[in-house]
C-alpha cells in the first residue's frame, strides 16, 4: 500500500526492497540507497540552477519595471537553455603563462563548494542527503571552499587585475564570514543541536526568526556579502572596468563561476529557511511528511526573493564602506548578541515556551534599539561637526 | 554503509566529477583555435606592462588575521553552544565572558586603526 503522503520514505523503502530481493543484506541495501541519494543530489542541485536563473532574471526585470527575457520560448523559459548552449560551445582560452591545472580546478571547486552544502539540508522529515550531527560545522567548512576557489582563480590567471580582484574579493568574503558564523551559532544556541535536522525539529512551535530576528537579519546580510551579491558585488559587477578575478575565464569555466554564484545565493536562501524559518515544518507535515519539501522550497524561494529584491533596490557599496560595515557594525553586533541570547535562554530554560521566546525577542529588540541609538548619536554628532565646519550660515538651518 | 561521512565522501566526489565532466564535454564541443593574440593577458586592450604578480598589500594580511582570530573563537564556541543547556548556569556566564574578552580585542584592533582600508 503506497502512502503518497510520505513519498520519500515510501520511495526509499521500495528501492531498498528491490535491492534486498536482488540478494543484498539490509544494511548493504541501506548503504547502496544512501550512496544513490548522494550521487543524485548534486545533479539535482545543479539542475536547480536552470529555473533559478530564469526566475531571478524575471524578478529583477519586473522590479526594474521591464519585461525580462520573453523571446526564447513562452515567457522566456528557454532563455537559460539558450545561454547554456552558448556557453558550452564557446572556445576555452587559457592565457599564456597561466597555471593550467589550478586554472581549470578553480571553477570546479567553486561549484563543488556550493553543491556540497546540499548534502545536509533536510528537505523533509526523512528526506535528506546525510544526517550529520555536526551539520552546521560542515556548512561552514564546505562553504569556505568557494572562497578558496576564488583565490586560486585570481592567482592562476597570470593577470594582475585578476589577482587584485581576487585579493579584494577574498578579503570581503573572509570578513563577512565572521558575522555569518556568529549568526549560525544562534540556531545552535536556541535548539541545542549542531545538526540541521535537530535545528528544524526544534522549530516546531516557534520559528527562530521570531525568537531571534536580529540573528536572522545578520544571516541575511552577511550571507549576501559572502556570496558577493549585490549590493556587495563591487568586485565582479558587469559595469566595473575589469570583471575581477574571473576576467580570463571564458566558456564553461566562466559559466561555472556564474552558476556557482547563483546557486550559492539560492542555497543561502534554503539555509536561511532551514535555520530561521523552520525548514520543512508547517501545517500538515505530521500527517503528510512529503509536504515538508514543498514548504522548504517555498520558504527558500521567499528568502531568495528578498535577496533579489535587495539586489534591485540598493546601490553598490564601496569596498572600504563594506569592510567598515562588517568589522564595526556586524561583528560587534554578533559578538554581543550571542552572550545575551545565551544568558536569556539558559536563565529561562525552566520557564514556559512563550515566556522564553518573548524574553529572547525582547533581548533582540533591546539590542537593536541600542545599536540604532548609538548609530543615531554618532550620525548626529558627525552631521553637527560637518555643519559647524561649513560655517555659521549653514548651521543656522 | 552506516557511516554518514562515507556518504558525504561520495557526495563530494560526485560534486567534483560532475563539473569536470561538463568541462570535458565543453572542451569537446567548443572550437579550438588558439592564436597568440587570444592567449595574451587582458589589460583593457593595451599591451601588458610589468610582471603579473603584484605586491601583496599588508592590509589584506590584517583582515585575514582578524578573520582567523574570530573564526577560531567561533569554532571554540560551537561545542559550548551545543552543550550550555546541560551545564550549570555558570558555564553560560563563562562562555559569555570569553566572547566579551574577544569583543574587547576587536575594540582594540579598531582603535589601533588596523581596520581602516588602505
Amino acid at each position: 500500500m503506497v502512502n503518497l503522503g510520505d513519498f520519500f520514505y515510501t520511495l526509499g523503502m521500495w528501492l531498498q526492497g528491490l535491492l534486498m530481493r536482488a540478494g543484498l543484506s539490509e544494511s548493504a541495501a541501506r548503504g547502496v540507497f544512501s550512496a544513490l541519494v548522494a550521487a543524485l543530489l548534486p545533479l539535482l542541485a545543479l539542475l536547480t540552477a536552470v529555473p533559478l536563473i530564469w526566475l531571478e532574471r524575471k524578478w529583477i526585470a519586473r522590479l526594474q519595471d521591464r519585461m525580462g527575457p520573453n523571446r526564447v520560448g513562452p515567457f522566456g523559459l528557454f532563455q537559460v537553455f539558450a545561454d547554456m548552449i552558448k556557453i558550452f560551445t564557446k572556445e576555452d582560452i587559457t592565457p599564456l603563462g597561466a597555471d593550467r591545472i589550478v586554472f581549470a580546478l578553480a571553477p570546479v571547486l567553486a561549484v563543488a563548494g556550493v553543491v556540497g552544502l546540499w548534502a545536509v539540508i533536510p528537505f523533509a522529515a526523512n528526506a535528506f542527503g546525510v544526517d550529520l550531527n555536526v551539520g552546521v560545522l560542515y556548512l561552514v567548512a564546505v562553504g569556505t571552499l568557494s572562497t578558496l576557489a576564488i583565490m586560486l582563480a585570481g592567482w592562476s590567471a597570470n593577470n594582475k587585475y585578476a589577482l587584485l580582484g581576487a585579493y579584494r574579493t577574498v578579503a570581503q568574503m573572509i570578513s563577512y564570514e565572521v558575522p555569518l558564523v556568529l549568526s549560525l551559532l544562534v540556531p545552535v544556541l536556541l535548539s541545542g543541536s549542531l545538526g540541521l535536522n535537530g535545528i528544524v525539529a526544534a522549530q516546531r512551535e516557534v520559528w527562530f526568526v521570531f525568537s531571534a530576528p536580529l540573528a536572522a537579519l545578520l544571516f541575511l546580510i552577511s550571507s549576501q556579502a559572502e556570496v558577493s551579491r549585490a549590493p556587495f558585488d563591487l568586485l565582479e559587477a558587469e559595469s566595473e572596468i575589469v570583471a575581477g578575478f574571473n576576467i580570463e575565464y571564458s566558456g564553461m569555466k566562466f559559466g561555472f563561476f556564474f552558476v556557482g554564484e547563483f546557486l550559492h545565493s539560492f542555497t543561502m536562501g534554503l539555509l536561511g529557511a532551514t535555520l530561521f524559518l523552520g525548514g520543512w515544518t508547517g501545517p500538515g507535515v505530521d500527517a503528510y511528511p512529503a509536504l515538508g519539501a514543498v514548504y522548504l522550497i517555498l520558504k527558500g524561494t521567499f528568502v531568495y526573493f528578498i535577496f533579489v529584491w535587495a539586489r534591485a533596490t540598493f546601490p553598490r557599496i564601496r569596498i572600504d564602506q563594506m569592510l567598515d560595515f562588517n568589522w564595526k557594525l556586524l561583528t560587534p553586533l554578533g559578538l554581543f548578541l550571542i552572550p545575551l541570547l545565551a544568558v536569556v535562554n539558559r536563565g529561562l530554560s525552566e520557564s514556559s515556551l512563550w515566556l522564553r521566546n518573548a524574553a529572547l525577542l525582547g533581548a533582540n529588540v533591546f539590542l537593536a534599539a541600542l545599536v540604532l541609538i548609538i548609530l543615531g548619536t554618532r550620525g548626529r554628532s558627525a552631521r553637527m561637526r560637518a555643519a559647524s565646519a561649513a560655517g555659521p550660515a549653514a548651521s543656522r538651518r | 554503509m552506516d557511516n554518514a561521512w562515507a556518504v558525504v565522501g561520495i557526495f563530494m566526489i560526485v560534486a567534483i566529477v560532475l563539473p569536470v565532466a561538463a568541462l570535458i564535454m565543453a572542451r569537446l564541443l567548443g572550437p579550438k583555435k588558439p592564436s597568440p593574440i587570444k592567449q595574451q593577458t587582458y589589460e583593457c586592450g593595451v599591451e601588458t606592462v610589468g610582471e603579473s604578480w603584484v605586491q601583496f598589500k599588508a592590509q589584506y594580511y590584517v583582515y585575514a588575521l582578524a578573520f582567523v582570530v574570530f573564526e577560531v573563537e567561533v569554532v571554540f564556541l560551537f561545542p559550548w553552544a551545543r552543550a550550555y543547556g546541560q551545564l550549570p548556569f555558570f558555564a553560560t556566564l563563562e562562555g559569555a565572558l570569553f566572547i566579551l574578552i574577544l569583543a574587547v580585542g576587536l575594540l582594540y584592533v579598531w582603535r589601533k586603526g588596523a581596520l581602516e582600508w588602505q
